[in-house]
């Protein structure tokens, strides 16, 4: 199989703990190009991984300002200067009456911009993955807890990433190929 | 909650899990241990897996089939009657120029307040952090979205054209004419559209983990197929995972004030007019209350029925209904005091007119709606002072219908006797639904359970994911010592 090429060792966890444990020892490591599969979210287990806090909620506070100024500028053009329509005496814009709306589409653009965003930080959708095949990987969506170190990491080699998958406890230790 | 209490219950199964060795590798062994389970029986997080994907494996019986069939007929007359209303006009209904807005705005507003528990349940709780809720939210969730379809209908059928309903966004149109924004109907529009469309992300966004789930349980190909689809690849990456928390959590943090906002603007439909028995400052709070009571309501309502027929006795326990009748005695106590409050400030404004709508709201021609939502409300909640109601599956069951019918009276009740007497007596006037009207609103319920049995059999009613974290062991323990010295 000299055609192949590697992609990544596998192992499997199943207990909490140990798979947190293994986490801190991979990124004391140096490791960069690892994940860890679950199926559900481990409390601080991302911390453990040394995953960079996410910009999410940068681009959620975009889509507030976008949606608050879309709001502001919609009413105040159309009612203001677009077509001035007197209704009962009341003011062709105001703060007051802006509010419900406002808060509305304020809402409504930070709530799209949080779900784009979120998927587009995830890569997803995504349809395929180099792991998919493997049926550790497979039950990760169950209730295994897979760490994955991938080929395209630095420090990657076949021979010492084995054994150092075996050292911090991981069962069923395989190498991936494509 | 010691263990002599749950099997009075008769859970008994639960007394072997307490005393079992299962809170050996809790985290915190200390005041978990005291407290009932969140879930029963100590399934594995296979378990759980297996539990909610063989719901959506499994072969669905003849009864589901034949279930889908009568909801789905009911929601066909439905249908049947807003073509003959769309058809002919909206005159085939009851209403009359004094009493304009009857029916038609009573499932309305009856509609959005059954969908503010789910919304209450999946954000507010979550921003409680009431573990709880795990079980609940997701079937709360589908009820929110489910709910709003339903209620939308109704403002759109109202308009009489409905192919016009599109003239109420703001459009560029060659009669260069803007929708009034100082006008609460438009601001509605804006929160019922903003409502259904954040509760439609957030529901899909806690779906998506599940999905991936689901995807590798079935067997059948398109099933598969559908679930790869729509899990948009989902592999548990903890990167993933990452900004999938944050995600959600700002989800939770925009519903909750959403959800508030979502009922305060309907209510200004009516607090903003001038009209006697609408114009109170206290119904924006007063009507949130009241959504999130008959939410709730129909959550137990169709969660008891749920948890049998699913056999997720252990996963929705009694804790949780328990929980959810405190929730129902609270709210139900919150409008009791609204009522009392409404017609205090009715005598007390000193205004004649707010005087005599009141007077005539609890004794004129519509007494019997009053007090039917009186006794609804206020009082059939008050068993649940008592645990052993609470705990009570048959008698929730009952009161949870009871109050949905009666926070179906308290709009009837708000809308109607306030219009039918107006300033001028030769045009009071009284009211009463013709079929047609009967026919649409019974075709929302029929519309709601088809979606709601849909549902049940085709997504996950729990979240997979969610109820996994939350499980004895299954988070690491935290030894806050060592931390530091990371």
């Amino acid at each position: 199989m000299s055609d192949s090429k590697n992609i990544a060792v596998l192992g499997n966890f199943k207990d909490p703990n140990k798979i947190m444990h293994a986490a801190n020892k991979v990124r004391e490591s140096g490791y960069t190009d690892f994940d860890i599969y679950t199926p559900y979210p481990i409390h601080g287990l991302d911390k453990a991984m040394g995953v960079k806090r996410s910009i999410l909620p940068y681009i959620s506070f975009a889509g507030a300002m976008f949606g608050l100024s879309n709001a502001v500028f919609l009413m105040w053009w159309t009612g203001a200067v677009d077509y001035k329509l007197n209704i009962g005496g009341k003011p062709f814009f105001s703060v007051q009456f802006g509010i419900p709306i406002m808060f509305e589409l304020t809402v409504l653009l930070t709530g799209l911009a949080t779900f784009v965003a979120l998927w587009a930080l995830c890569g997803l959708p995504k349809w395929y993955s180099d792991l998919q095949d493997d049926a550790g990987f497979k039950s990760a969506v169950d209730d295994t807890f897979v760490l994955s170190i991938f080929a395209t990491d630095q420090r990657f080699s076949l021979e010492t990433t084995t054994k150092f998958m075996n050292e911090i406890g991981a069962d069923d230790v395989r190498l991936i190929e494509a | 909650m010691s263990v002599e209490n749950v099997t009075q219950t008769g859970q008994g199964s639960s007394q072997e899990h307490l005393t079992s060795a299962s809170y050996q590798n809790n985290p915190y062994p200390v005041p978990d241990s005291q407290r009932e389970p969140l879930v029963l029986g100590n399934p594995s997080i296979h378990d759980v897996t297996e539990k909610i994907a063989g719901i959506i494996e499994g072969k669905a019986n003849a009864k589901y089939w034949v279930a889908v069939l009568i909801c789905a007929s009911i929601a066909g007359i439905g249908f049947a009657a807003i073509g003959e209303t769309v058809t002919t006009g909206i005159g085939v209904w009851g209403s009359n120029n004094t009493i304009g807005w009857a029916w038609d705005i009573t499932n309305f507003v009856f509609w959005i307040g059954i969908g503010h528990a789910g919304t209450l349940i999946s954000a507010i709780l979550y921003l409680f952090r009431q573990k709880w809720r795990t079980a609940i939210n997701r079937s709360a969730e589908a009820m929110t979205i489910f709910a709003v379809l339903c209620a939308g209908i109704f403002p759109v059928i109202h308009t009489g054209r409905p192919w016009f309903a599109y003239w109420l966004t703001p459009y560029p149109n060659q009669m260069q004419l803007w929708v009034n924004f100082r006008s609460p109907l438009v601001w509605d529009v804006f929160a019922v559209t903003t409502y259904l469309t954040v509760s439609a992300l957030f529901w899909f966004i806690g779906l998506v983990p599940d999905l991936a789930t689901i995807r590798n349980y079935v067997k059948g190909k398109t099933a598969k197929s559908l679930y790869t689809f729509f899990s948009f690849g989902w592999t548990g990456s903890m990167r993933a995972w990452h900004h999938y928390e944050i995600a959600y959590l700002i989800l939770a943090g925009l519903s909750t004030p959403l959800v508030i906002s979502v009922h305060t603007i309907v209510s200004m439909d009516f607090a903003t007019s001038v009209l006697p028995g609408w114009h109170t400052t206290i119904f924006p709070p007063y009507f949130v209350a009241g959504a999130i009571f008959s939410g709730f309501a129909m959550v137990m309502t169709l969660l008891v029925i749920a948890r049998e027929i699913l056999g997720l006795k252990d996963y929705i326990t009694l804790k949780h209904l328990e929980n959810m009748n405190k929730i129902i005695l609270a709210t139900g106590m919150m409008v009791g005091y609204a009522y009392s409050m409404e017609f205090f400030i009715a005598w007390y404004s000193g205004n004649e007119y707010e005087r005599t709508v009141f007077i005539n709201r609890a004794f004129g021609e519509y007494w019997w709606a009053y007090w039917s939502m009186l006794s609804c409300n206020v009082l059939s909640p008050q068993i649940y002072w008592f645990k052993k109601a609470r705990r009570n599956i048959p008698l929730m069951f009952v009161i949870s219908i009871f109050v949905n019918i009666g926070m179906w009276f308290e709009r009837f009740t708000i809308i109607s006797t306030s219009l039918h007497h107006d300033f001028l007596p030769s045009s009071w006037s009284y009211y009463t639904p013709t079929m047609v009207e009967v026919g649409i609103f019974v075709g929302t319920i029929g519309l709601f359970l088809t979606l709601f049995l849909l549902f049940s059999k085709y997504l996950p009613v729990i979240a997979i994911s969610e109820i996994k974290g939350i499980m004895p062991g299954s988070q690491p323990v935290h030894h806050h010592d060592e931390e530091h010295h990371h």
